[in-house]
């Protein structure tokens, strides 16, 4: 113990006069483990609930209702805190940190969603994510996003996603709970500047499909490149398209793309394209190496960020008499009397870290962007009308537009020819 | 099969089974027992943070009372301003920005001191007080009926003397204690 409990400078009375009884200090419980488990039997529940709405019900209303039930079960009840979306932090965290140990919803949390996405498609999005289902509420009267923003946009989430593993994988921090816009709504409070972002966020929401999903979620960009190998997903028709075109403008989120059948590619485009490709191919060994040392470059500036490397090099400036004064953290780590060799090795092999996590994540921004060039120089054939393999969330909003999902539930197909004038 | 589905196929099971060695490497790693986090009150620096920092509107740190510790005195430095006009309850000599401390006489020159948790934001300036002059029966905890454990603490983050860590839920307080006593 430190010197300073040793320095009991008024003993404590005996009340032999009154006989008082001294109170006991009340420890209320922490949430109990029931709970926590509870999450998590919830959270299997729920994504095979999803599944089966999404996959065979094929439902938007049931679908719905589960949203309805996941916002207020893990977004206001739970205040949005186990997620899908912050616990892959603790997962990159425990893989970097052999010293952390992982709290096992965390581990559920974070690879479940992922496992069903590979087998089933997005479906966790579509209505056991709060943050997803929030978003579905407000959705008023989506438009459409023009093209080359939506395409610019949509290469955030992947950013994103680097530099929050980057900083949880260090030990930095988790900036996806930090900055998490939704949050600070379910809990009903919170810093001006989140609740207002979070606050913005919704009111672009009423009018772009689910924002945060498309152009932020760094989970859902995860979710995505899962959801592209999946061994099933929704499929708008049932079972046939027949190139109907009635739900091609079905989706709030631009989900859905086109059949290629009747514009056929011009056979100069054909040339041009695959120019085009031939180049991005050599291009991208060398724009991965360029985010590989931007990368390097960008981690010895972020190091600064984690605590053990801002403190350690506030000390050095002080030790060197470059700064005047101490601040609170220098004030507390000189009252601990460490010595300060440690305290700089220490953020040393921080920095070392830093710099190795940003190689790595450089280089995977690069790797995005230069993939979403390539896919941006393929034309694909498409013979039906389709979900994005990425970008579908498994809302099932298309599925009442098709006239064959309606002759498969048995109802009246509206006769797609207008009438005639007499 | 063709070459597309061939390499969905490839690439999903390796992934899932990415998945599964993720999981199998950090079974051994899971956590026994809950966690929650903590104060230590022996680093604590009672620098302030805590009565802003919390995500909740009301933090859920407060202060608490480790009462065999307590000198039960009448001036005491927790409750009191460095100069107080009287030592009665008159708000202008109280320490306490919200008056959370109720002080009670207990016999001739013995007084106790409570928190009234529901007035307490956790600024620590009664901590200070007690710590710097009286016994530091008075010490900063999180209250866990208030806690919601986030995923991470964002006191934890800007607590200068990283004082504030996960603890087993099983023993969520840090239990001061009397010297010679444990």
């Amino acid at each position: 113990m430190t010197t300073w409990l040793a320095v009991q400078r008024f003993p404590p009375p005996q009340f032999t006069e009154t006989g008082h009884k001294l109170p006991v200090m009340t420890e209320p419980a922490a949430r109990a483990l029931w709970l926590e488990r509870l999450d998590v039997a919830v959270l299997v529940a729920a994504l095979a609930l999803a599944t089966w709405l999404a996959l065979r019900r094929r439902s938007r209303r049931e679908l719905a209702a589960l949203g309805l039930f996941s916002l207020l079960y893990f977004g206001f009840w739970r205040n949005g805190c186990i997620c899908s979306i912050g616990a892959i932090q603790n997962v990159a965290l425990a893989l970097a940190d052999p010293g952390y140990a992982i709290p096992m919803a965390a581990v559920v949390f974070a690879l479940l969603p992922l496992a069903a996405a590979l087998l089933f498609g997005r479906v966790f999005c579509s209505s056991v994510c709060p943050h997803g289902a929030l978003q579905d509420v407000v959705l008023l009267k989506p438009v459409n996003v023009p093209s080359w923003l939506e395409h610019g946009l949509r290469l955030l989430p992947y950013i994103y996603l680097g530099l929050a593993l980057v900083f949880a994988a260090t030990g930095a921090g988790f900036i996806i709970c930090q900055y998490d816009p939704f949050v600070p709504i379910f809990r009903l409070g919170g810093s001006a500047v989140m609740v207002g972002l979070g606050i913005g966020l919704l009111a672009i929401g009423m009018f772009v499909g689910r924002p945060y999903c498309r152009f932020l979620c760094p989970y859902g960009a995860l979710l995505g490149l899962a959801s592209s190998i999946s061994k099933w997903r929704v499929r708008i028709a049932p079972q046939t398209c027949t190139q109907c075109r009635l739900c091609e403008q079905s989706c709030p989120f631009g989900a859905i793309n086109k059949s290629s059948v009747d514009t056929p590619t011009p056979v100069h485009a054909i040339q041009a394209d695959k120019r085009r490709l031939a180049a991005l191919l050599v291009l991208l060994p060398v724009l991965v190496g360029l985010g590989f040392w931007l990368g390097g470059l960008a981690g010895t500036n972020f190091a600064r960020q984690h605590r053990v490397v801002n403190l350690a090099e506030r000390i050095h400036l002080e030790e060197t008499g470059a700064v005047q004064g101490t601040t609170d953290a220098s004030a507390a780590f000189r009252a601990t009397g460490e010595p300060l060799e440690k305290l700089f090795a220490n953020a040393q092999a921080i920095r070392h870290r830093f710099v190795w996590a940003g190689r790595l994540g450089g280089a995977w921004i690069a790797l995005v962007i230069g993939l979403k060039l390539i896919s941006l120089a393929i034309r694909r054939k498409r013979t039906d009308y389709e979900a994005d393999q990425f970008r579908c969330v498994a809302c099932a909003r298309c599925f009442r537009y098709c006239p064959e999902e309606l002759k498969r539930l048995g109802l009246p197909v509206p006769d797609p020819t207008p009438p005639t004038a007499p | 099969m063709n070459r597309r589905d061939f390499f969905a196929n490839a690439t999903r099971g390796a992934a899932l089974l990415g998945l599964g060695g993720i999981v199998g490497g950090l079974i051994h790693r899971f956590r026994s027992r809950r966690s929650v986090w903590q104060i230590d009150p022996y680093k604590c620096t009672m620098c302030g943070r805590c009565a802003t920092e919390c995500v909740l509107e009301q933090s859920a740190v407060k202060c608490v009372h480790a009462y065999d510790m307590c000198g039960y005195c009448n001036l005491c430095t927790g409750y009191f301003e460095p100069q107080p006009v009287g030592l009665n309850t008159g708000a202008e000599n109280q320490l306490c920005p919200t008056g959370a401390i109720i002080r009670k006489f207990i016999e001739e020159p013995y007084f106790e001191y409570h928190i009234d948790e529901s007035l307490c934001v956790g600024c620590g300036k009664c901590v200070k007080g007690c710590t710097t002059f009286g016994n530091g029966s008075l010490y900063l905890q999180i209250r866990h009926d208030r806690c919601v454990n986030c995923n991470e603490c964002s006191i934890a983050r800007v607590c200068p003397a990283d004082a504030i860590h996960r603890v087993p839920a099983s023993q969520p307080y840090v239990r001061k204690a009397q010297v010679g006593k444990t």
